[in-house]
């Protein structure tokens, strides 16, 4: 093994070290990342995906704060079991405005992709104000505080602006609209068919049944939208891929 | 002259972190405008105290062994802390109301979750790594460490570091990348002092007295450089205001998650891998009394190691939305990987060729055994869990919380407390640890810890993985969610008393080092001479 020898040089030469093991890691990644930004199957676009409508973004961000994506997934495999329980496996397009993923890798609760529809909104509440009061098994924690800090729209402009600045299609149109929409949603007795014309199939609801707009309204928007953009009755997938 | 300039610069910090505190759109923000106001506006008022009187100039003739100490009680400290975390957070998965309706929202689940992580992971790991790198680098080098201050900057800003994304993490501010979930900020410090660190250690290297740098330095000299690049990459995000901590990623779905597990898997291989070699590759040797057992063996499994680890991420997400090529990959390579983690295992085991006798009379070296066979088996069990078959009853279950734990727990935790052990007589200048038995003690409370524990999770595991595809003659499935749930309550019980025991060892550990310290000088160490 006289080529070890030769290690020699990299030993006695501390940036030939850092050097050469720098170049030695990148290599994999390199491999495995750069492609997915251009191949076909990673970047199409399927019909029916929008981006999030301005409660259900702020809904996002609050399933982020608390740590939902710790317990659920929010990616179907396609096996029997799992398209059985929870749908149609998830496509990478359904991602696509997810900024960062919610993926999850871990399923102490169920998997959330395609929860949007699935329960009523009165059931989403009481199940995030006393997840034992509606299953009885259930160990998740109690998100009774969501109902009592109320929302406002103040800095939703700057969220959704920041969002466009990494890839999200918002158009200057949803921007200028943000409040009134984020607004509207939780109103079933606001004009809302400019929302609804902005983000076809968002949910329209006083969520949590009382006045105004808190944090609950915008978890049970976020969560009674997810998978229920892609109509798979007529999606067909690329033969292709 | 000097002493003006810092005085202007820390003025000016504590006054932007004033504002921050006051004009801060979120608590978290303001709660850690606060922090670092206290933090500022204390070095301020010291250097102004100090303003004027003569400075007695500093030893500088031996190591620096003082940020090394320092080092040592940081980690004891943060192991306790997040182990009790961590059995708080499995407790309540057993019993749910010890999420207590009080403590809402801060110390729900989800929000210790990635606390018990961090706390464990980059805390206590974390602050081992350093800890050891500044003493190991000294000593292989023959050199005091570089940079003057520069080592307390390292340590202090670490520090800060956790105590930020600690905070965050109950204040409810994360970016949701699990094992870097600190948001924009925080990241940036963490950076700024990663590069100190590497600076600190790569100017040790670069005075270095000895030829030849010595094996472990080459694997803390990748573990360093190699997590600076994986913390660049996957924290790339856009703050949405400068006076809040919300941020957005770059990246997003499937390019996100691929990104992501790129980071997450590596965050494994390098920091708990790569740095923890380095660590094992000094304290082993030096606590046998024996010397490598093969250097041909380090060199191959050394570059081996560092060039697979980093194609192995993609095996997170079998069956996934990532195209199949890349899960092929991590797949092939992550049981390519089997060969290399085991090259590190046999190296350290059979450097014991000769002292074998030192495991009945030794309880460090029982500890360094049995940190290595855990190491062995861990990354037996990952290539294992990487294929796509097993993959595919495995994973979102809890038999990957099982394997991380018996890597964590068994190798990292387990050579931890041993240079633990090795270095606080040398450091306060004892013969030896207060306690022998109390170390006997510590060892068979982990050991007996982590085997309950992982039984416990590969019982769940394969158990709720099974049920979850169960099918009836007709076809349909046979258990409902719930049904799971409640089924692996007996087994999330036992694995919380495993927790228990580990923590209890840790608790003797702690006492232990405070005995061992308690009243001693910390000792003056010369600079070695290099052998020839």
């Amino acid at each position: 093994m006289g080529f070890l020898n030769k290690h020699q040089i990299l030993e006695r030469s501390p940036t030939l070290l850092l050097v050469s093991s720098l170049l030695v890691v990148s290599i994999g990644g390199i491999v495995e990342i750069a492609p997915l930004f251009y191949l076909e199957n990673t970047i199409e676009k399927v019909e029916g995906m929008r981006p999030y409508s301005p409660l259900e973004l702020a809904g996002r961000d609050i399933y982020v704060r608390e740590g939902c994506y710790v317990c659920h997934s929010q990616m179907i495999r396609p096996m029997r079991d799992e398209v059985e329980r929870y749908g149609h496996y998830s496509l990478a397009a359904e991602s696509m405005y997810d900024h960062p993923h919610q993926w999850g890798s871990k399923r102490t609760g169920p998997d959330l992709a395609r929860v949007g529809g699935r329960y009523s909104d009165k059931w989403h509440v009481d199940h995030l104000t006393n997840p034992q009061s509606v299953v009885p098994e259930s160990i998740m924690p109690k998100y009774a505080f969501l109902a009592r800090a109320t929302m406002d729209s103040d800095h939703i402009q700057d969220l959704m602006e920041t969002h466009r600045f990494v890839g999200v299609p918002y158009s200057d149109v949803m921007i200028e609209n943000a409040k009134a929409d984020f607004k509207a949603q939780a109103d079933p007795d606001s004009d809302f068919d400019g929302l609804l014309e902005r983000y076809p199939n968002a949910v329209v609801s006083n969520f949590d049944e009382h006045d105004g707009i808190t944090e609950m309204d915008a978890l049970v928007a976020y969560l009674q939208m997810l998978g229920t953009l892609v109509d798979f009755s007529t999606f067909v997938p690329d033969a292709n891929r | 002259m000097l002493d003006y300039i810092k005085l202007i610069a820390l003025g000016l910090v504590a006054i932007v972190a004033l504002y921050a505190s006051d004009q801060g759109l979120d608590l978290a923000f303001r709660v850690h405008g606060v922090i670092i106001f206290a933090v500022v506006a204390g070095m301020f008022l010291w250097t102004l105290r100090s303003m004027g009187e003569k400075e007695t100039p500093a030893d500088t003739s031996g190591y620096m062994d003082g940020v090394v100490r320092a080092g040592v009680i940081a980690t004891s400290f943060w192991g306790v802390v997040g182990f009790l975390v961590g059995v708080l957070i499995a407790f309540q998965l057993a019993f749910p109301v010890l999420n207590f309706e009080w403590a809402q929202p801060f110390a729900n689940f989800g929000r210790l979750r990635p606390l018990h992580t961090s706390g464990v992971i980059f805390a206590f790991g974390g602050n081992a790594l350093i800890m050891s790198s500044f003493y190991i680098v000294q000593r292989t080098c023959g050199a005091r460490l570089w940079g003057g201050n520069l080592g307390w900057f390292v340590f202090w800003g670490y520090q800060l570091f956790i105590v930020l994304a600690a905070t965050g993490y109950l204040l409810g501010s994360t970016q949701s990348k699990e094992y870097a979930e600190p948001e924009w900020y925080v990241d940036i410090w963490l950076t700024i002092v990663w590069v100190a660190f590497l600076i600190a250690f790569l100017g040790t290297i670069f005075k270095r007295r000895e030829k030849h740098i010595y094996v472990a330095n080459w694997f803390l000299l990748s573990f360093i450089v190699t997590v600076a690049m994986l913390h660049l990459v996957n924290n790339l995000s856009v703050p949405v205001s400068l006076m809040g901590s919300k941020s957005v990623q770059v990246f997003s779905g499937v390019q996100d998650a691929m990104t992501q597990w790129w980071y997450g898997h590596n965050a494994v291989g390098f920091f708990l891998t790569a740095g923890f070699l380095g660590m094992m590759y000094y304290f082993v040797p030096k606590q046998a009394g024996r010397p490598v057992f093969s250097y041909k063996l380090s060199i191959i499994h050394f570059w081996a190691l560092i060039f697979l680890y980093i194609w192995a991420g993609p095996h997170h997400l079998h069956y996934t939305a990532l195209p199949d090529w890349a899960t092929t990959l991590g797949m092939v390579f992550s049981i390519i990987l089997w060969m290399p983690s085991w090259g590190g295992m046999i190296n350290g085991l059979m450097t014991l060729q000769g002292a074998w006798d030192k495991l009945r009379t030794d309880p460090i070296i029982r500890m360094m055994v049995i940190s290595l066979a855990f190491y062995g088996m861990s990354t037996f069990e990952g290539p294992m869990m990487s294929i796509r078959a097993v993959n595919s009853l495995s994973h979102y279950t809890d038999w990957t919380i099982g394997h991380v734990h018996s890597g964590a727990l068994g190798w990292n935790g387990m050579i931890t407390f041993a240079a633990l052990y090795f270095l606080t007589p040398r450091l306060w200048g004892r013969a030896q640890m207060h306690s022998s038995a109390a170390i006997n003690w510590h060892f068979w409370l982990a050991t007996i810890g982590i085997v309950l524990y992982a039984s416990s999770m590969w019982v769940t595991g394969i158990m709720e993985g099974l049920m979850w595809r169960e099918v009836d003659a007709q076809g349909f499935l046979v258990n409902s969610f719930a049904d799971t749930v409640s089924a692996k309550f007996p087994m999330y019980v036992v694995r919380g008393l495993g927790g228990v025991m580990y923590l209890s060892g840790a608790l003797i550990m702690v006492w232990n080092i405070w005995m061992t310290i308690r009243g001693a000088q910390p000792v003056r160490a010369s600079v070695g001479i290099p052998a020839e």
